[in-house]
């Protein structure tokens, strides 16, 4: 017996069970073609081959406790059956700070906490005294600094005791906030109609990208020692961050030249019929626009720039993976390649990737133009 | 006119400063400072590697201590000043550092030619090569058409082209980039023989998982004498560091030790021997010579040890690295190691 509905009463049934639920994902995503369904079962089949062997590997036979390596591969059934991150544990502390007194490593954890709230105070667009978050992260480096080296107040560090992901963060943050503001500039001064100017700038962002970053870092470390006098010693590390930060300007230059250059001449000219003078008009309707335009391009230069920042190793500077490749070489724990490398892949892994996030997240809360 | 003429007198201050400080002591710079700073490796197992806490240690750093025991009285005064290969003349010589302690071979390009004074030698390396003992091979000779794993780029490739065409032998390279990766394929049975510096094949040896089943052959084939080296132009200085070597070999010559140092010193009893009387100080005024307190040998061998004491605890048999004297025995055991007599 049928129910009849009169027009308009019948409830919404199901849609058929074929075209919903897991089953009909699998064969719309896995399974849509006979290609497609052999695609899935091959990347199955090297998955299972792979990846329990990886994770045993990682996790289920890996070694926490042990006192040297020989202790470590006691404790398995068998050398290298397992990951002996009691390797990275035994050094943790010496992967983060480097040598930075250990009774005053609270000063480098607070500076961290200061970065995190003046990157909190730069992404949120809905705090309160927006302008005063602003004051603060230009005021950052500075405090950053003093904190960092002491002076003042402070008990004084030198530089050479900084390392592990300490320096890695130090060089990485301070070439990048540095170097967009330059890199702008260069934009600018490439664009500009005064002659002098625009050659100053072209020929620096030339020579900058036309030389390896591994030249400038090795002028850094030894032909500058050679243009000052002998006993003045300017900071090796200054010298690296003013190399990393030029090197990295350079790029972001071009990339900020591309976001200019991608705005139509009916914007510039709308900002000249405003009567607004040059500097008003970048600020207020040029600069915005461009550098929205060129989003991507300055992060993908900030992760180029930071993960080249390993590239201190070679002048002897000992960044996570300057200090992880000397750690190797401890007697007691030889032969520990693996574990080290993925750990310190691991923390670069999280750094571009939260990066790259923050990219994307700033791509779409700028999205103000209509979508196609 | 005028701008010239501060140009000019610009560039003499500069060229002023430049000579003057090249001249000025660096002893004196050290004892000013209170901290020795050694030019050391990024690291090399046994050599030199800062440890879990991050202090450095290993047979170059126990070097750098004595030097600092020597002329500061305190071994814990250093400072290690990390280089790699291509930085490290440049680090001294710009004043970066006082002294080189860095597993360096000296040969007359970096004597001459860099502009470097060599001190001695503290470790006589050599290439060498390691196979698995399953293989049964006793001798290097016996190694034609074997398979070798060998860094590209190093003087080892041709050193180990010159042994095999000398011998009327053949091999096939596997060429690697460092030292992990040769483990690796060496590992795997990718070659027969890993061929590199002996200290480097012992450290290699050590890491993996059954050292006991592979063996270093006998046989040395290239000269890599390593030493101290220090800037020209600073000739005390340069006896300091000469000395400071030469009376660690002369008190393991002599039997001093860290243990009976005091004993032998005056602190607890004295040596009648004349030469450890002049060596500790109890005798003469070698120290005062040096420019150095009369105790430096004393305090040298009291807090870091004597050549056979410095080497047995970084690199020696009862280490992970396991090697033996062989060519750094002292010339008394039929070894190389010969010092100059405290006389």
């Amino acid at each position: 017996m049928t129910k009849q509905y009169t027009p308009g009463t019948h409830p919404d049934l199901p849609p058929p069970t074929r075209t919903r639920g897991p089953i009909a994902w699998m064969r719309l995503n896995l399974f849509s073609s006979p290609l497609n369904a052999l695609l899935t079962i091959l990347s199955v089949w090297l998955l299972w081959l792979i990846v329990p062997g990886i994770m045993e590997w990682i996790a289920l036979d890996s070694i926490w406790t042990a006192s040297d390596r020989k202790d470590c591969w006691a404790q398995m059934n068998e050398p290298r059956d397992g990951a002996c991150w009691a390797f990275i544990k035994s050094s943790f502390q010496l992967f983060l700070f480097g040598w930075y007194p250990e009774d005053l490593r609270w000063r480098p954890m607070l500076c961290f906490l200061l970065f995190l709230i003046a990157v909190v105070g730069i992404l949120k667009d809905d705090l309160p005294g927006k302008r005063y978050w602003l004051w603060y992260a230009v005021a950052f480096p500075f405090i950053a600094t003093w904190l960092l080296i002491g002076g003042f107040g402070l008990t004084p560090v030198p530089t050479t005791k900084f390392g592990g992901i300490l320096l890695t963060l130090i060089v990485g943050i301070a070439s990048l906030s540095f170097s967009l503001p330059i890199g702008i500039l260069l934009a600018l001064g490439r664009r500009s109609k005064l002659p002098a100017l625009r050659t100053v700038c072209v020929l620096f962002i030339e020579f900058i990208r036309g030389v390896p970053l591994i030249t400038l870092l090795f002028v850094a470390s030894t032909m500058l020692m050679y243009f000052l006098p002998p006993g003045s010693t300017f900071d090796i590390l200054m010298r690296v961050l003013i190399m990393v930060t030029l090197f990295a300007s350079a790029y972001i230059a071009e990339v900020v030249r591309g976001g200019l250059q991608g705005l139509s001449s009916g914007q510039y000219e709308a900002a000249d019929s405003l009567g607004l003078n040059y500097w008003r008009a970048h600020q207020l309707i040029i600069l915005p626009q461009a550098l929205k335009i060129s989003i991507p391009g300055i992060i993908n230069t900030f992760i180029g720039a930071f993960k080249d920042s390993t590239l201190v190793i070679i002048i002897g500077m000992m960044d996570i993976l300057g200090l992880g490749r000397a750690r190797l070489n401890d007697p007691e724990w030889l032969g520990l390649a693996p574990e080290l490398y993925i750990f310190v892949s691991l923390f670069f892994f999280i750094c571009c990737f939260s990066m790259a996030r923050y990219s994307l997240s700033l791509e779409k809360r700028l999205a103000t133009e209509h979508k196609q | 006119m005028r701008l010239k003429t501060t140009l000019t007198s610009a560039a003499l201050a500069l060229a002023l400063a430049v000579t003057s400080g090249v001249q000025a002591g660096t002893l004196e710079d050290v004892q000013a400072r209170g901290v020795l700073r050694c030019v050391v490796s990024t690291g090399i197992a046994g050599f030199a590697a800062p440890n879990a806490s991050g202090v450095w240690e290993g047979f170059d750093i126990d070097f750098c201590r004595a030097t600092a025991a020597a002329v500061l009285g305190d071994a814990n005064k250093i400072e290690a000043v990390t280089s790699t290969g291509k930085t490290r003349f440049t680090r001294l010589n710009a004043g970066e550092g006082d002294v080189l302690w860095r597993n360096t071979t000296i040969t007359f390009s970096r004597d001459v030619g860099v502009k470097l004074r060599f001190h001695g030698v503290n470790y006589y390396d050599g290439q060498g090569f390691m196979v698995k003992k399953d293989l049964g091979i006793s001798s290097a000779t016996e190694l034609d058409g074997a398979s070798v794993c060998i860094q590209t780029g190093t003087t080892t490739e041709l050193n180990l082209a010159d042994y095999f065409a000398s011998n009327g032998m053949s091999y096939e390279a596997v060429t690697i980039e460092t030292n992990d990766e040769a483990r690796q394929n060496y590992e795997a049975g990718r070659c027969d023989v890993y061929t590199t510096d002996a200290s480097g094949l012992a450290s290699t040896r050590s890491a993996l998982p059954d050292p006991d089943a592979h063996m270093v052959l006998p046989e040395i084939i290239s000269k890599e004498p390593l030493g101290p080296a220090t800037r020209h132009g600073d000739d005390q200085w340069s006896d300091i560091i000469t000395w400071v070597l030469n009376a660690t070999i002369t008190a393991e010559e002599l039997g001093v030790t860290s243990a009976n140092v005091d004993s032998l010193a005056g602190k607890t009893g004295v040596s009648d021997h004349p030469e450890i009387r002049r060596l500790l100080g109890v005798d003469g005024s070698q120290g005062s010579e040096l420019g150095l307190a009369n105790d430096w040998a004393y305090q040298i061998i009291k807090q870091v040890g004597n050549y056979g004491e410095i080497f047995e605890r970084n690199i020696g048999v009862n280490t992970p690295l396991g090697i033996a004297r062989g060519y750094n025995a002292l010339w008394t055991d039929g070894g190389l190691q010969y010092s100059p007599p405290f006389r």
